[in-house]
């Protein structure tokens, strides 16, 4: 799609007929691959296929970034976790970034759908790094393009939020944010002390994705929660941001490893914000 | 009495069991393949011998499927080993999986009349033996499948239950159409119970025995998310729920959501499902750290503890809150354990876990324990003795104590009475649920239990639901 982030299109009806907004697959690129969960970013059930939107990190996405149109895949498993909640909240700011932009986006329809004022906010390192954006102007009441280097939209990051509200004279009722960990850590951190409601889709690792192994476990507002069975989504001031983030960093080493052998390692490129 | 005067026309039984050659525990602390290797046909004979083939036979009503137990032990003898497998085969589609990992000896074995006087008849290997011969002789018997009844049957979740239920049900000439939510079959056969104790290739041939008879089976769909149970009854007749019990427990003690605390489930499932132990070859990760400690005493104790040791870990340690004795795990297992070297270190009960800057735990922090009066288990209570706080350094800590129901069915089903603890409310004698034409059996009701079990309520909730599709209201 753009560099480093690919669109996947599967064809799977079961779960094409069942997905909502929200909601996520776990899918394994080959035999020996990790069970890799991936959000959705659209759905089309007459055809039965489900759209993924990756970036390349470790083994079994650049794996997976190797597949051919035709090929297929030995597990698509999905839908999970629980969906996203759609409802007339009045005003919705919608923030995405990475993957998140395709994410963020049958979210952003289902607001609409459902009588929302929806205001997207898209976030990229460059301009060349945003895509979908047509799609996201032809259902939001506003979108507005945030980048790194101002090659596109507002400079800076999602820290310029406040300006973008100020500036479209609104007052969410709520803000939704889809992508990379720090991206949605730092919305959560701006909405704060701005009192509004803020929902983010966490990704934790995960094994089974069915509340089977514990491994994706968070702490939010004091409890231990599985992201798998009661989320994704959670209320982004209730985390516990710290032990998350260091949860994510539990394999690091041995991940690095397979990528030195298997020679992928040199089209890697990890988000810079994560 | 008649029993006793054949034993004392054959004066030579051998009091003691024939015993098993096994890797020896240097060896195989180094590996993951079988620690116990198996009869040879000679020793296989020389322990059915043993048996008294006893009219009203007292070791089959320990056993939760019935099995003809001096009916095949008495092929064995005869050197009849197809002979033997197929009178296994009535009773019990997993005759390789529960001579492995039942718990004999509190079953079968228990009762069985031998036992007053000297060691009992080792059944649980006789059947393995039985299993195994047929395995390497690479043709296995398919039985007759009876004329197609037209219904169709799901069957939720891969592990011994469902793979029953399909089994009996299939031969009934039923078409049956299982959905598993991981990516391979088996349930806790394959991602819990570790190679060394029940080899995969094992599982995977006797479920290719149901695939035999003509059961399909769907993978990673998750029953409940990709179709509620509600949907699949559009088309199906009848529906099994064997969707067991996977949901871990915590100790629910500061610091468990430390790096390197894991549950026995994640530890586990890393190994077996996804191959850790080949990292990386397979490209799922596991950690290998210098000290761990599992905290909990039962089989899955056992199995973490000496998976610890095969991925290389210095120490290994079984944290249990009371003493040997009430260890709920396999004594087998126990003894295993202590061969390859886990450090037992009862009465002991953590009450923190210690990180260090970067979010890994670098140690737990416990208290000793004393036994007070029995609880309402027949146990004796353990107690902490006040101020005996002490730290146990470990990089590693494995969470042993339990699972409960997977929620998924339950959450997403509509008209399903749920238990207290998020089982499945069904009949015990019938596997009914309070859902009409759904039936429950395993794990999913019982929480966790044992292969035998799963199977025995498969095995019943079959029979129920052949009545049901046969019956006169379903011609
Ligand atoms: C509910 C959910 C939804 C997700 N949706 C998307 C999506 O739509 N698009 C997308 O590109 N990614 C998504 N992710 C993240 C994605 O699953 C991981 O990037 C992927 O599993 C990494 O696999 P890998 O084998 O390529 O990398 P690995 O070899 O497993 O990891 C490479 C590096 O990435 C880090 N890492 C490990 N797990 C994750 C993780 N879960 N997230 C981020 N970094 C990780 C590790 O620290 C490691 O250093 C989602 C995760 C979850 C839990
Ligand atoms: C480590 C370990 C060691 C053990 N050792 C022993 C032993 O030595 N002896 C013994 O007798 N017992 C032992 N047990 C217990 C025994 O394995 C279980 O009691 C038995 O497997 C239960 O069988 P089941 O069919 O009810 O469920 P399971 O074996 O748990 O199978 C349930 C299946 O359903 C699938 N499933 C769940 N939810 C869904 C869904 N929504 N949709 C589709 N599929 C779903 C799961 O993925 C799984 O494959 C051990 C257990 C563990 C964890
Ligand atoms: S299935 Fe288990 S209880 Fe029954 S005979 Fe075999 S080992 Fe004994
Ligand atoms: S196994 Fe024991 S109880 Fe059973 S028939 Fe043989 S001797 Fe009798
Ligand atoms: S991924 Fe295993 S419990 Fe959530």
């Amino acid at each position: 799609m753009v560099p480093n982030i690919h669109e996947l299109v599967v064809e799977a009806p079961d779960v094409a007929a069942a997905i909502k907004p929200g909601q996520f697959v776990i899918l394994r690129p080959s035999e020996t691959g990790e069970r890799v969960p991936l959000s959705t970013s659209d759905f089309d059930r007459e055809a039965g296929t489900i759209t993924c939107f990756f970036q390349v990190v470790g083994e079994s996405t650049a794996k997976l970034a190797l597949l051919e149109p035709g090929d297929t895949i030995p597990t698509f498993a999905g839908p999970l976790g629980l969906e996203s909640e759609i409802e007339n909240f009045g005003t919705v700011v919608l923030v995405g970034g990475c993957f998140g932009i395709g994410s963020i986006y049958p979210i952003a329809r289902a607001l609409k759908e459902a009588g929302n004022e929806a205001h997207v906010i898209l976030e990229a390192r460059s301009k060349y790094l945003h895509y979908w954006v047509d799609r996201h102007e032809a259902i939001a009441d506003s979108v507005t393009l945030i980048t790194r280097d101002g090659t596109l939209g507002t400079k800076g990051h999602v820290s310029r939020i406040p300006d973008i509200l100020n500036k479209l004279k609104i007052k969410p009722d709520r803000v939704i944010a889809n992508g990379c960990t720090f991206q949605m850590k730092r919305v959560s951190d701006i909405t704060k002390p701005l009192g509004i409601l803020t929902i983010v889709s966490m990704n934790p690792i995960m094994i089974d994705g069915t509340g089977m192994c514990g491994v994706c476990r968070l702490t939010v507002d004091g409890e231990t929660k599985f992201a798998c069975v009661d989320g994704p989504d959670f209320n982004g001031h209730l985390i516990d941001w710290e032990e998350f983030l260091q949860r994510r960093k539990t394999y690091y080493e041995e991940e690095i490893e397979p990528l030195r052998r298997s020679g992928t390692g040199t089209t890697v490129h990890v988000c810079r914000n994560c | 009495m008649a029993d006793e005067k054949k034993a004392k026309k054959k004066p030579k039984i051998n009091p003691k069991r024939i015993s098993m050659p096994k890797q020896t525990p240097e060896e195989r602390v180094r590996n993951f393949e079988e620690v116990a290797l198996g009869f040879t046909p000679e020793l296989a004979i020389q322990e059915a011998e043993r048996c008294l083939q006893c009219k009203k036979p007292k070791c089959v009503e320990g056993c939760p499927v019935e099995i003809d137990i001096p009916g095949f032990i008495a092929k064995i003898v005869e050197k009849d080993f197809n002979g033997s497998i197929a009178v296994l085969k009535e009773k019990q589609a997993l005759a390789a999986v529960c001579g492995r990992v039942c718990p004999q000896e509190e079953q079968c074995e228990i009762l069985c009349i031998l036992g007053k006087k000297m060691e009992p008849v080792a059944v649980g290997r006789l059947e393995r033996f039985a299993a195994d011969y047929e395995a390497s002789q690479g043709k296995v018997e398919i039985p007759h499948i009876a004329k197609k009844t037209g219904k169709r049957v799901a069957v939720v979740g891969t592990g011994p239950a469902g793979v029953t239920v399909a089994a009996d049900l299939a031969v009934l000439g039923h078409d049956i159409v299982m959905y598993e939510a991981l990516h391979d079959v088996g349930g806790v056969l394959m991602y819990g119970i570790p190679e060394f104790r029940l080899p995969k290739d094992i599982v995977r041939r006797e479920v290719d025995y149901v695939k035999k008879l003509g059961v399909e089976i769907i993978f990673d769909y998750v029953v409940g998310k990709t179709r509620t149970i509600n949907a699949l009854l559009e088309d199906f007749d009848a529906i099994f729920v064997g969707a067991g019990a996977g949901l871990p427990w915590f100790l629910e003690i500061p610091g468990e959501n430390l790096n390197g605390v894991y549950s026995a489930n994640e530890y586990l499932t890393r190994v077996n499902l996804m191959k850790g132990f080949r990292f990386p070859e397979f490209d799922t990760p596991i950690k290998r750290p210098r000290r761990v400690a599992v905290v909990g005493g039962g089989n899955v104790a056992m199995d973490s503890a000496r998976t610890a040791l095969r991925l290389g870990a210095d120490e290994s340690h079984i944290v249990y809150r009371r003493s040997r004795e009430e260890l709920p795990a396999r004594l087998e297992e126990v003894e295993n354990a202590e061969e390859e070297g886990v450090i037992f270190d009862f009465l002991t009960l953590p009450i923190r876990c210690i990180g260090n800057d970067h979010g890994w735990l670098v140690g737990m922090e416990c208290l000793k324990m004393e036994l007070g009066a029995p609880d309402d288990s027949g146990r004796r209570r353990p107690v902490p003795i006040e101020g005996s706080n002490f730290v146990m350094e470990c990089e590693a800590m494995v969470a042993s104590i339990g699972n409960s129901p997977n929620p998924l069915i339950p959450q997403t089903t509509t008209g399903l009475e749920i238990g207290r603890k998020g089982n499945i409310v069904a009949d015990e004698e019938t596997g009914l649920t309070s859902l009409d034409k759904v039936w429950a059996g395993g794990d999913v009701v019982t929480g966790a239990a044992t292969v035998i079990n799963a199977m025995g309520a498969g095995r019943k909730a079959a029979r129920s639901m052949h009545e049901y599709l046969t019956g006169e209201n379903n011609k």
